[in-house]
């Protein structure tokens, strides 16, 4: 047989048969598989059209600048809500990311794993990130009761609460940033004679603070959604500006909680507003951390 | 460890009269006033006995080479030096490590003091994401060396490495933007900028290419004459062409656990290792018979 025939066989042969990629089994995988996902966001979707629908007569200007009215629930607003949440979100990373940073540093740098009581700490740390939001609430409840606060709704309250609900999430991040820092970078900089304490501080703290920050936003994110601890400390309703970490406070999760309990169909739609907003605030947030991430983001 | 990576380009060392020897030089059999010397050296790993009874003594401003195959406990050796296996927290020296007469690991020895004396370049180039002038800047102004102008240690220490004409318009840069060869002589630089009297070197070329590695070979005859040098390589070529003495490594096993035991097999004049050595397990090593 001639070469060319040859050739001309074996494509054949390359092209006849039928692509097993595509038999009856893979096919219906694959179209369950598509189905998943199609109704992870399908569900996802409708319910972010339904409330902007829904809310979309109450997207006018009282909305962020008035105050909560019973009196008038065309023109109630979520002003106290809002500014609580950044409160809290501020008073939140104040607490929970130095805190966080250094144990995590800690952790990674410094601590000897071999020991049972760093070991014990590493599964904990785990554990905890997946510990109920309320939990925190009561935990935070207790502290304050243990330092003599007679109302606990106020923003420390509420920082204390959220603190130690994002505190673990914090650490993780911030230990895995740290662990992307290549051990190169360390034993280059210890060679040169720099002590454990200058290579932290000068090498690997700085070369980690975009993952630090990525995970930090997303811990605050978290965190201003929740409504659970909130509860539990007894934040309600509220009509003025918070003033300080000992002014009372409410937050957007709870006003919308509040409202959507209530009957009236204006409050319902005040309350699919403030979802939105809520919402917003979250893609903001978001949106800051992937943003550190791109332009920071180092190869090594 | 580190894989096998030049050995493996030049498997036959057949024609060894033909590489340059750096023999030349006159020197004694043995280091008189040897800068560093192991004396009964062994190093473990939790249970594992990495490093066996290594004798070695190097030579004031020499280019001793450390050979041998993977696994040998070459690389474990030149990090006793230094003591930067006190970052392995399972690991455990025993034995002696002389610097001028001192055992550096002796309990009042600080091991950070030990670094400034004896720097060390690495296997791949680890430059700090910062800008060339900063990474040179760096050893000096961690270690409180006192500068009298930064600048011109700055000039002096890339001028040093072979390496000022080509960054000196570019010295606020990040010195990630320098090709892998001039990174690893950055590398050298970033170290000879804090004066020490040692340099260790841990298979400096492996990861570059052979233009690369030519000059960093160039800039370590040239850094001899200012400094000691101890390097491990996988090259046995580049032993033979930069070294003044070489020592030859292999590995043990154990019969009952099967884990391998580094040990020092010879050590000599690079000249004589090459072309006369005394040891079946060398000869074989060097002329590709094994490793």
């Amino acid at each position: 047989m001639s070469t060319a025939a040859t050739a001309a066989a074996q494509t054949v042969r390359l092209t006849a048969g039928r692509s097993r990629e595509r038999n009856v089994g893979s096919l219906v995988f694959l179209g369950l598989l598509w189905f998943s996902l199609f109704f992870g966001v399908m569900v996802l979707v409708v319910l972010i059209i339904d409330t902007m629908l829904k809310g979309s007569v109450r997207f006018d200007s009282d909305l962020l600048f008035s105050y909560e009215s019973s009196l008038n629930p065309e023109s109630t607003g979520f002003r106290a809500g809002i500014l609580g949440s950044l409160w809290l979100m501020v008073t939140t990373a104040v607490m929970a990311v130095p805190l966080g940073i250094a144990a995590a540093v800690y952790l990674e740098e410094f601590s000897n794993s071999r020991r049972w009581y760093n070991r014990i700490i590493e599964v904990n740390l785990q554990n905890l990130a997946a510990v109920p939001s309320i939990v925190y609430g009561l935990l935070a409840v207790a502290v304050m009761a243990l330092f003599g606060f007679q109302q606990k709704n106020i923003v420390l309250g509420g920082a204390i609460a959220l603190a130690l609900l994002i505190l673990p999430v914090v650490i993780i991040t911030s230990r895995e940033a740290l662990r992307a820092v290549p051990r190169e970078i360390r034993d280059g900089s210890l060679a040169l004679g720099a002590t454990q304490w200058q290579t932290t501080w000068r090498q690997t703290l700085p070369s980690a603070i975009p993952g630090i920050a990525t995970g930090t936003i997303l811990g605050l994110s978290r965190a201003i959604g929740e409504a659970a601890p909130l509860l539990l400390l007894g934040l309600g309703a509220v009509r003025f500006d918070p003033e300080g970490v000992l002014s009372r406070v409410t937050a957007l999760p709870i006003q919308i909680y509040r409202l959507s309990t209530q009957s009236q169909v204006a409050f319902q739609e005040a309350a699919s507003a403030g979802i939105i907003v809520l919402l917003v605030m979250i893609l903001l947030l978001n949106g800051v951390a992937i943003f550190i991430r791109n332009k920071f983001q180092r190869s090594w | 460890m580190a894989s096998a990576t030049s050995a493996d380009t030049f498997p036959q060392m057949g024609s060894l009269g033909d590489v340059h020897m750096s023999g030349e030089r006159r020197l004694p059999a043995s280091p008189v006033n040897p800068v560093m010397e192991t004396r009964d050296l062994n190093v473990f790993y939790g249970d594992f006995h990495a490093v066996h009874d290594v004798n070695l003594s190097y030579g004031r401003h020499e280019i001793t080479a450390m050979i041998g195959p993977s696994g040998c406990g070459k690389s474990t050796v030149l990090r006793c030096l230094n003591r930067m296996n006190d970052l392995v927290a399972s690991a455990r020296v025993e034995g002696e490590v002389l610097y001028h007469g001192q055992d550096v690991y002796e309990k009042s020895v600080d091991p950070i003091a030990v670094r400034t004396h004896i720097g060390m370049v690495f296997q791949k180039p680890n430059p700090f994401p910062k800008s060339i002038y900063d990474n040179i800047a760096y050893g000096p102004r961690v270690t409180g060396m006192k500068v009298d102008n930064m600048d011109d240690l700055v000039e002096e220490a890339l001028r040093g490495a072979a390496l000022w004409d080509e960054v000196k318009d570019k010295l606020k840069q990040s010195a990630y933007g320098l090709s892998g060869g001039q990174q690893q002589r950055l590398c050298i630089a970033r170290t000879i900028a804090t004066r020490p009297d040692v340099i260790l070197m841990d298979e400096p070329c492996s990861a570059l290419d052979p233009i690369a590695t030519a000059r960093v070979e160039d800039l370590m005859l040239e850094l001899r004459n200012e400094y000691t040098i101890i390097v491990v390589t996988h090259n046995m070529q580049q032993a033979a062409r930069v070294s003044d003495r070489t020592a030859f490594f292999t590995a043990r096993p154990d019969e009952t656990t099967g884990n391998r035991t580094g040990l020092l097999v010879e050590y000599d004049l690079t000249s004589t290792i090459f072309s006369n050595p005394n040891d079946k397990r060398t000869e074989d090593y060097i002329s590709g018979r094994f490793g």
